[in-house]
C-alpha cells in the first residue's frame, strides 16, 4: 500500500501508545489460550504415567481400591455418567421450558424479578448446596424408598439445580435474539402462541439452546464438592436398569478430591489421579467440540451475533 | 493533550495497574512464608482425623501451660500427615496406624528418619442405627459383612433388608486398620478387599450421620466419636469367645478385640519444645485427656 496519509500532530506517541495497548490485549487474549494449553501439558506430565504403567486391560477393570493397587477405572466413569445424565435430564426439559416462560410469556415485570433470582441461584457456592442436600435432600430420598440417602439421583438433583441458572440465562437469551418479525410473521398467518414458540421460536433459537445444555452439562461433570457429600462415594458400578439412579456411586472429580489429599507425589496412585483429570479434561474438550459441530458454522456465528 | 490522547493514556493506565495487581496477587504467600520461617516456636502438627479433637484438646490445655510454645493441629488423615512429613511441611505427624515400609522407604529416600512415639489406645467401635434388632457380631461376621459375602440383615438374625456398609475413605488410618484387622482378620495372607458398595465417607461425621438415619446402616468409628445416637456392637474375636463391648476398660485390659494404638511420628527424635510436648503428652497430663475424650489411655508403669 502507498497511501500516504498526513500524520496529525503528535502522531509519534500516539502510535507507541497504540502499539503497546494492542500488545496488551493480544497478551490478555493469548493468556487463556496459553494457560489452558499449560494446565493440559501439565495434566499430561503427570498423568500419562497412568496409561503407560497400567495394562489398559487393568483400567477397565471393574475394582477401584488404589490403595491395593486396584485402579478399575470404570466405576468411576459410570458414577460420572449417571449423575451428569441424570441432572440433564432434570435441567435441560426445567431450564428451556424456563427460559421459554420468562422470555415468551411472562410479563414484562415479572420477568425483571425473576431473572435476578435466578441469577442468585448461580452465586450460591455448590459446598453450601451439598451441605444443604445432604442434610435435608438426602433424607428425604431416602424416605421415597431409596437404600441409602446417598445415591447417584441425589447429586443429579443438586447439580441439576445449579446447572440451571446457566442453562436458563443463555437459553433465554437465545430466545431473545430470535428477530421479533418471525413471531409477528408466524402471528399473522393465523398460528396459535404455542404453535409459534414450537414450531418458529424454538427452531430460530436452536443453536443457542445447544450451547445452553452443553454449557449446563459442562458445570456438572466437573462439578465436586457437592457430590463429594452426597453421591456415597461407593466405587460400585450399579445393575443396568432405573434403580441404579437410586445407589451410591463415586464420581471421577469427587475421587480426585478424596485422594488428593494422601497419595505422596509421584506415587502410580498419584499419576492416576491426574490422569482421571486428564479424562475430565478430554470429556469437557468433547463435549465442547460437539456443541461446535451441532451448531454448525454459520448458526454459530449468527447466534454469536446476536447473543455476545 | 487531545481528549483521544488522554483516553488512550487512561486504557494503558488500566490494563498496567491490571497486570500490576495480579503479579502483587503472588505476594501474600511470600510474606506468610517469612512469617513462619520467623516464629519457630509454633509446632505443626498434622494427620489422623480419629486424633484431631485428642491434638486439639492437649494443644490448647499445653498451650495453658507453656504460653509461649503455640501448636497448630490440622486433620486430613492419618496418610495426609504422613505425607505432610515425608515432604517437610509438619513437624508431627499423627496417625492412627502403624506407618508402612513403603512410606518408611519414602521418608529415607529425602533424609527424613521417622520416629514413632505412642501416644494412646484407641478401640474402633462397630455402630449400627439404635432400630437395627442386631447387638452383637463376631470378627468372622464382620469380615463378610463388609467384603460383601453376607448381604441381608437377616443373615445375622435381623431385618430382612440389604446391609449399608459405611467406612472412611482410604487415606483415613481407621481404613486401614479396620481393612487389616478386621475384613483380613489379622491374616497377611488374605487378600480380601472392602465390597465395591462400600461408602466412603470423607469425615467421622459423615459416618455417624449416615448411621443415625439408616436402619439398616453398619459402620465403625473411634470409642472417642460415639455417640447415644448410635447403638455399640459387641464383638467377639469368634464364636466360642465371649461378646465385648468396647469401652476405655475394655480396650486398654485387651479384651476388646478391635483396639489399636494412636501415633505420633517425628522427623528423627524430637528435641527442644517437640520433645517436651510429647513428654508432656505420655504423662500423666496428657493421658488425663486421653480418658476425658473417651480414649484408652497408655498404661503407665
Amino acid at each position: 500500500m502507498t497511501t500516504v496519509q498526513t500524520p496529525p500532530p503528535g502522531a509519534p506517541s500516539r502510535r507507541l501508545g497504540e502499539v503497546i495497548i494492542e500488545a496488551l490485549i493480544v497478551l490478555a487474549g493469548a493468556s487463556t489460550v496459553i494457560i489452558v494449553a499449560l494446565i493440559f501439558i501439565f495434566l499430561l506430565r503427570e498423568g500419562i504415567n497412568t496409561f503407560l504403567d497400567i495394562p489398559l486391560r487393568q483400567l477397565f477393570g471393574q475394582r477401584w481400591y488404589p490403595i491395593e493397587g486396584y485402579f478399575g477405572l470404570l466405576p468411576l466413569l459410570v458414577g460420572t455418567a449417571l449423575v451428569t445424565v441424570g441432572a440433564v435430564l432434570i435441567a435441560v426439559p426445567l431450564g428451556i421450558i424456563a427460559a421459554i416462560y420468562l422470555g415468551e410469556i411472562a410479563p414484562t415485570w415479572l420477568r425483571e424479578i425473576l431473572k435476578p433470582l435466578i441469577e442468585v441461584l448461580a452465586g450460591i457456592p455448590s459446598i453450601v448446596l451439598g451441605f444443604l442436600g445432604w442434610v435435608a435432600l438426602a433424607p428425604i430420598i431416602q424416605n421415597l424408598g431409596a437404600p441409602t440417602g446417598l445415591t447417584a439421583f441425589t447429586g443429579s438433583l443438586l447439580l441439576a439445580y445449579m446447572a440451571l441458572p446457566t442453562i436458563i440465562s443463555i437459553s433465554e437469551d437465545a430466545l431473545y435474539a430470535v428477530p421479533k418479525e418471525y413471531r409477528d410473521g408466524s402471528l399473522a398467518i393465523g398460528a396459535t402462541q404455542w404453535q409459534t414458540i414450537w414450531r418458529v421460536v424454538l427452531p430460530a433459537a436452536r443453536s443457542g439452546l445447544v450451547i445452553a445444555v452443553m454449557l449446563g452439562i459442562g458445570r456438572v461433570i466437573g462439578e465436586t464438592m457437592a457430590v463429594l457429600l452426597v453421591t456415597g462415594n461407593a466405587a460400585n458400578i450399579p445393575a443396568f436398569g432405573p434403580g441404579m439412579f437410586f445407589s451410591p456411586v463415586r464420581t471421577m472429580t469427587a475421587t480426585i478430591a478424596a485422594e488428593m489429599g494422601e497419595v505422596a507425589q509421584g506415587s502410580l496412585h498419584y499419576n492416576v489421579l491426574f490422569g482421571i483429570g486428564l479424562i475430565l479434561f478430554l470429556i469437557t474438550f468433547t463435549v465442547n467440540w460437539l456443541a461446535a459441530r451441532l451448531v454448525g458454522g454459520n448458526g454459530a456465528r449468527r447466534s454469536r451475533g446476536g447473543l455476545l | 493533550m487531545t481528549p483521544t490522547r488522554r483516553s488512550t493514556a487512561l486504557l494503558t493506565l488500566a490494563l498496567l495497574f491490571t497486570l500490576a495487581f495480579s503479579a502483587g496477587c503472588a505476594r501474600p504467600s511470600d510474606s506468610v512464608d517469612a512469617a513462619s520461617g520467623a516464629s519457630q516456636r509454633a509446632i505443626q502438627n498434622k494427620g489422623s482425623d480419629t486424633m484431631v479433637n485428642l491434638a486439639l484438646a492437649w494443644a490448647e490445655a499445653y498451650r495453658a501451660q507453656q504460653p509461649d510454645v503455640a501448636i497448630a493441629v490440622t486433620g486430613g488423615g492419618s496418610g495426609t500427615g504422613i505425607a505432610a512429613l515425608i515432604n517437610g511441611t509438619v513437624d508431627i505427624a499423627n496417625a492412627s496406624r502403624e506407618m508402612k515400609d513403603g512410606e518408611i522407604e519414602q521418608a529415607r529416600a529425602k533424609g527424613i528418619e521417622p520416629v514413632e512415639h505412642l501416644v494412646a489406645i484407641d478401640a474402633l467401635a462397630i455402630i449400627v442405627n439404635p432400630a437395627n434388632p442386631v447387638d452383637r457380631l463376631t470378627i468372622d461376621q464382620l469380615a463378610d459383612i463388609f467384603t460383601g459375602r453376607i448381604t441381608n440383615w437377616q443373615e445375622l438374625g435381623g431385618d430382612d433388608a440389604l446391609i449399608i456398609l459405611v467406612s472412611r475413605e482410604t487415606n483415613s488410618g481407621t481404613h486401614v486398620y479396620f481393612l487389616d484387622e478386621v475384613v483380613r482378620k489379622g491374616d497377611s495372607s488374605i487378600k480380601d478387599i472392602f465390597a465395591p458398595q462400600t461408602m466412603l465417607m470423607p469425615s467421622s461425621v459423615g459416618i455417624t450421620s449416615e448411621i443415625q438415619r439408616n436402619p439398616h446402616a453398619i459402620g465403625y468409628d473411634g470409642l472417642g466419636y460415639v455417640t447415644e445416637h448410635e447403638k455399640l456392637i459387641a464383638v467377639a474375636r469368634d464364636a466360642a469367645s465371649t461378646y465385648v463391648l468396647p469401652s476405655v476398660q475394655s480396650g486398654a485390659d485387651g479384651s476388646y478385640p478391635i483396639a489399636r494404638g494412636l501415633y505420633m511420628y517425628t522427623a528423627g527424635e524430637p528435641t527442644g519444645s517437640i520433645a517436651d510436648f510429647i513428654a508432656w503428652i505420655v504423662g500423666p497430663a496428657g493421658q488425663q485427656i486421653v480418658a476425658d475424650l473417651g480414649f484408652v489411655p497408655l498404661p503407665q508403669e
